[in-house]
């Protein structure tokens, strides 16, 4: 005996469930590959859009900022984990590179190269370039790191999975895997600074105000008129990551 | 595979002889109990291991913020990439109509199966809050390559499982009153495996069907989950890894380790199940051909991978470069080059060298290259960064695997061998119905032993 299939049999409406679902499924992604082509937060126009500038020129080497970060936000401090830290760069007069940061450079610096061998010598302060097309927040596989509307790149330690997928992404060595929260962990900015006010912990330290960050948007802000009048560059230009940590008289070999 | 079976075989008198040979081995005996408890106790020292990780976290390994990728993801890697032979000889050569491959096929599916199963956990050794993996479900973003990762690496794992079930269906059927030496409880999953399977050409063609969209499935899914694997590196900016070939020179990897797994298997079976009338001189002859075919196209990838960077030497890349060719890592690339690549390559040229025992020496060398070559990708990328090396602790500028990590990967090749064991004991090794049909279809065909 042959059954006649009506339209509502399990089977028909099986099938069609599963097609309906599947179309679901299968639209609701397409957002997301915006996403995946552009790895961008778009930038926002109507709050503050912040960026940090450095400027090398002024920058003795003193420490205070990377010794000021760990204190204000908890860093740990053995053996060697930074969200801020000083490099010294010098230039032989042969040619060849030496880049030392002895604890990160709260300790300060000692030279280790002969004088009379220096060509040149400076400090690089480094730290979160809060990127615009983040290459550490493009990979993150549950959305533990994330750009915030002012344009900060934030980790959230309750999600993260702790895969250092993030870590090994950052091109700029920003990042380090938290001993003992078991999570990535980064530069905030001093996201709860910032959030009453206040400017980062490491920028109101710094001596010779060789560092400062604000708001990109606000074209009267110190740092607007900073990356308009100075010789700006930023690190790793060519990885387009949209760096928003600009530097003043960045030397070449500085990587 | 084809699309229909001639059942005449199950009144063929040699399916006798093919059950009987095949179940002999099957069951639990004294030698498989000995060789289970002393795996078993491995496992719980290495299980061990992973406890003491759990409780410190990944500071009582070798990674740190410069190498944060080290002997875990090459495990990763190398489980997934063996695990790719199951789509290669069951899917690929199967559905060309091979007919050689099939005594064998069950073995790549068994290895399919073991591997991509541990493939899932050794990622999960390598994760600081491992506790948090469902949010990778929860809260996954279609972004991350990770994510890519996960979803197929558990889709061909289940599609293998899947495969590996369904092509035994008839075997179950057909032990029913053949192992009466098997204990009880076997006995009774293979009852239950063999889903009421009554031998009626209706059920065969309804079974091949299915097998056959599964085979189909596996294609693609198989390819996936090695392309991905090869983008969790290739997608980001670091020497040695920004490269466009990275999918393909992976797969080319992957059959190369995933057909020196199934010589080794192939040996055991013939050897210790006393079964070389079913696999037999010419499937080791054939072996050793695809293993040569296998392996001068990933020379080719390497040719490729290597020196086309090194005719430019870009800054960074040449960094990488040197340390691989001349540096800290040159011992261990050269080996791998050598003894898992090229000697074996030109050895399998040799007719008498894709006897058995040549074989499996080479098999066992090809392997164990295979897992250094992924660490060879791994961790010298990790180790040049083109960011300043600073002033950091010894222990931070090169990687040393410690042991606690390396006794948690040594556990995870223990599981993944407990599994083939367990696999290999209990359940017919060699698909019995399909290498019956074949001998009703050609009675006059002598193996070659």
């Amino acid at each position: 005996m042959t059954e006649k299939k009506t339209s509502l049999s399990r089977r028909n409406f099986l099938r069609n469930a599963g097609v309906t679902a599947g179309t679901l499924v299968a639209t609701s992604t397409l957002p997301s590959f915006n996403a995946v082509l552009f790895a961008a937060v778009k930038r926002n126009t109507k709050g503050p859009w912040y960026g940090i500038a450095i400027d090398i020129e002024k920058c003795i080497g003193c420490g205070t900022c990377a010794k000021t970060c760990k204190i204000e936000n908890n860093v740990p401090q053995e053996p060697f984990f930074f969200r801020s830290w000083v490099e010294q760069y010098t230039i032989r007069k042969d040619g060849s590179l030496k880049v030392e940061s002895p604890n990160g450079g709260i300790d300060g610096f000692t030279q280790s190269v002969p004088a009379d061998q220096i060509e040149k010598t400076f400090f690089v302060p480094k730290m979160c370039n809060h990127c615009a097309k983040s290459p550490c927040v493009q990979v993150c596989p549950v959305g533990a790191t994330y750009e915030t509307e002012e344009g900060i790149v934030l980790v959230d330690e309750k999600y993260c999975i702790g895969c250092k997928y993030c870590i090994q992404a950052c091109p700029y060595g920003c990042r380090y895997f938290h001993p003992d929260k078991h999570v990535a962990d980064k530069c905030t900015l001093c996201f709860h600074r910032i959030k009453k006010g206040l400017n980062p912990a490491c920028m109101d330290n710094c001596p010779t105000k060789a560092r400062i960050s604000g708001d990109l948007n606000d074209p009267e802000s110190a740092i607007s008129k900073f990356i308009r009048t100075k010789n700006v560059y930023v690190l790793k230009p060519h990885l387009n990551t949209g760096s928003k940590l600009y530097y003043n008289a960045l030397n070449q070999e500085v990587r | 595979m084809a699309s229909e079976v001639n059942t005449s075989f199950l009144k063929d008198r040699r399916l006798d002889r093919i059950a009987t040979d095949i179940l002999r081995p099957v069951g639990v005996d004294r030698g498989f109990y000995i060789w289970m408890a002393s795996l078993g106790t491995l496992l719980l020292v290495c299980l061990y291991a992973y406890f003491i990780q759990l409780d410190k976290g990944l500071i009582v390994t070798g990674l740190r913020d410069y190498v944060s990728w080290g002997m875990y993801i090459s495990n990763f890697v190398f489980f997934v990439a063996t695990s790719l032979v199951g789509m290669l000889i069951s899917s690929v050569l199967g559905m060309m109509g091979y007919k050689w491959i099939k005594p064998i096929g069950r073995i790549a599916e068994i290895i399919a199966v073991a591997f991509s199963a541990v493939a899932g956990l050794v990622i999960v050794s390598d994760m600081g809050r491992p506790e948090r993996l469902p949010y990778v479900f929860m809260y996954g973003r279609i972004q991350s390559p990770i994510l890519w990762d996960v979803t197929v690496v558990t889709t061909y794992m289940t599609l293998s499982i899947l495969l590996y079930i369904l092509t035994m269906i008839p075997d179950m059927a057909i032990s029913r009153g053949r192992i009466g030496h098997a204990p009880t409880w076997l006995q009774k999953t293979y009852e239950f495996l063999s889903f009421n399977f009554k031998h009626t050409p209706e059920q065969y063609k309804i079974l091949l069907k299915a097998v056959r969209i599964l085979l189909i499935l596996i294609v693609p899914t198989a390819f996936a989950i090695h392309t991905v694997t090869s983008w969790l590196f290739a997608v980001t900016t670091r020497p040695g890894w920004d490269s466009t070939i990275f999918g393909p020179y992976f797969l080319s990897g992957a059959f190369v380790a995933g057909s020196a797994a199934v010589i080794i298997l192939m040996f055991f079976v013939r050897n210790n199940y006393k079964l070389n009338r079913y696999i037999t001189l010419e499937h080791f002859d054939k072996m050793g051909k695809l293993l040569f075919l296998v392996s001068i196209v990933y020379f080719y990838f390497n040719l490729n991978e290597y020196l086309v960077p090194a005719y430019k030497m870009k800054t960074f890349e040449a960094r990488h470069l040197t340390e691989l060719f001349v540096g800290e890592f040159a011992f261990m690339f050269w080996s791998v080059q050598l003894l898992g690549l090229i000697i074996p390559m030109i050895l399998l040229l040799f007719k008498p060298m894709r006897k058995p025992m040549p074989m499996l020496l080479i098999a066992i060398v090809v392997l164990i290259a295979s897992w250094f070559k992924r660490l060879l990708i791994v961790v010298p990328t990790m180790e040049s960064p083109f960011l300043p090396k600073q002033h950091v602790p010894d222990a931070w500028m090169v990687y040393h695997p410690t042991i606690v990590e390396t006794a948690i990967t040594i556990g995870t090749i223990t599981l993944a061998v407990m599994i083939i064991s367990v696999l290999m004991k209990l359940f017919p090794v060699i698909p019995i119905w399909e290498v019956a049909e074949e001998e009703s279809a050609h009675p006059d065909q002598q193996p070659v032993e």
